[in-house]
């Protein structure tokens, strides 16, 4: 899956430089937004059976596979819905206190 | 070029200048006085003289958001609405020129509730003037007609990229039937070409389209939105020239004048009354008053060198419209004086508020108004309600 990258968000020193209109290329974040996280999820790899169904599932498309087909979650953008903890068909995600995982 | 002429009504001259325009959707919700642009276009679609999809939507609220859904795949939108639910679309009347999307709409000018009222005024498109649209006022089914080309001609034009807005006089020119030309379809293709826009929803370039600002960047798009709506003066003078050229008929651009170089006093109007104005102007004429007329076309942009052109030889001017801004003066008055912000002899101005719901503004009103500019007195009051038809005693 390709991921969109973190660009730093630079103000533009002229006007012109701003889009003619309200659009710009897809995809473009400058900011991380995970900060009203209260629970986040964490995938046991030993329990998960790789099905792809949080994948799919997650409303903010923050899990993508690895190479290797395996879930993982990018917590920079996750809100901490818990729905793919919900879905989870073996119960493979648990919804952790966010900071006190440790 | 040799032209067909036929006998149509205001609304019936929209829909077949759209049906010329080849608008891939037409989204819309019936409302008197404007419903039978919409009856006649679902027609038009129906017989397949137009290769379009008709969106019966449920509000007009809906018809605005289809329209920008339309005009967000790169393809060509059209609406037609009035009074009320222009209103109720207003929120999607902003969204669409915030998202630069060259959208046409027909307005039939109506009268805002309450009291109820299916009458002309024109309370209804200029409650909405800071919408970011650019709004012309025609005067008869003709200019309808070619309005409604020209109008995706300015609209998609990479320097304005701003949803058009044509307004006509509820009942009075959208139920009047008149002799109209009706332009060649091929000299229209010809004259305007599909719209290419690259401010589109894109399977190959992905683009995130009217998306949110922090405020750190929202002024400048709204810097770039006002800029392109001063843009368009230059826009609609070149496409009136152009379409002029093509098929013979020239308005003016942004605004009309009428007897306006030698005249003493002059009266300032929008819209189908400006044919009321110019017949008593050849009266008086006769009767050896210097009167003229300056047809306002364009309300935004607004024709501020035209107007100061006007003031400098005309030193008392009355602006006639039928609306009120409650509490203070009409819109349009206000847009006028304005112009003159910063001029050394700036014009003795008055402001005449006629017509609401439909009332007729006569010739002899048109006569009073010229009369009280000529006798300037001192102190005649600046707004005037006209032809009241009672005492005003409070």
């Amino acid at each position: 899956m390709i991921k969109p990258k973190l660009h730093a968000y630079k103000k533009p020193a002229k006007v012109s430089e701003y889009p003619s209109t309200v659009a710009f290329q897809g995809g473009h974040l400058v900011s991380m937004n995970s900060g009203w996280r209260t629970f986040k999820p964490v995938v046991n790899k030993e329990t998960c059976v790789n099905c792809l169904r949080c994948y799919l599932i997650c409303p903010d498309g923050v899990i993508s596979k690895t190479e290797d087909n395996k879930v993982q979650i990018d917590y920079d953008f996750c809100k901490g819905c818990g729905v793919c903890a919900h879905e989870c068909k073996p119960n493979a995600i648990e919804m952790i206190k966010d900071g006190g995982e440790a | 070029m040799e032209q067909k002429r036929v006998f149509v009504s205001g609304n019936e001259a929209v829909a077949l200048g759209v049906r010329l325009s080849r608008p891939h959707v037409v989204s819309a919700y019936p409302i008197t006085p404007q419903t039978i642009v919409v009856e006649r276009l679902s027609d038009f679609v129906e017989d397949q003289s137009l290769k379009a999809e008709f969106l019966h939507v449920e509000s007009e609220h809906s018809a605005m958001a289809a329209a920008m859904g339309v005009s967000a795949v790169g393809a060509r939108a059209f609406t037609a609405t009035s009074s009320q639910g222009l209103l109720h679309m207003a929120e999607c009347v902003h969204y669409a020129s915030g998202g630069r999307f060259p959208i046409v709409m027909m307005n039939a000018n109506r009268s805002v509730a309450v009291p109820w009222s299916i009458y002309g005024d024109q309370r209804d498109s200029l409650g909405l003037l800071d919408s970011g649209w650019i709004q012309v006022y025609v005067e008869d089914a003709q200019e309808a007609l070619d309005m409604t080309i020209q109008a995706y001609r300015i609209a998609e034009d990479d320097r304005v990229m701003t949803p058009y807005m044509v307004n006509l006089d509820g009942f009075v020119l959208t139920h009047t039937y008149e002799p109209v030309f009706l332009p060649d379809q091929g000299a229209v293709d010809a004259y305007l070409p599909p719209f290419k826009t690259t401010n589109k929803m894109d399977l190959d370039t992905p683009r995130s389209l009217c998306f949110s600002t922090t405020p750190e960047d929202n002024m400048e798009f709204k810097y770039i939105q006002h800029k392109a709506l001063l843009n368009s003066v230059n826009v609609i003078e070149e496409v009136d020239k152009s379409f002029g050229d093509a098929f013979g008929r020239y308005y003016g651009g942004m605004t009309d004048s009428y007897m306006t170089d030698d005249a003493d006093v002059a009266i300032v109007t929008l819209g189908s009354v400006a044919g009321t104005v110019r017949t008593v102007i050849d009266e008086m004429r006769e009767e050896g008053h210097k009167v003229g007329m300056l047809k306002i076309r364009y309300m935004r942009p607004f024709p501020e060198k035209e107007m100061i052109e006007l003031a400098k030889n005309t030193p008392v001017l009355g602006v006639l419209e039928k609306n009120i801004s409650f509490g203070y003066e009409g819109t349009v008055y206000t847009n006028v004086n304005s112009a003159f912000t910063n001029m050394e002899n700036a014009p003795k101005t008055f402001n005449f508020v006629a017509g609401f719901g439909g009332r007729d503004i006569s010739k002899d009103d048109v006569r009073d108004m010229f009369m009280e500019l000529i006798e300037n007195k001192k102190d005649a009051k600046r707004v005037q309600f006209i032809g009241m038809g009672c005492e005003l005693d409070v």
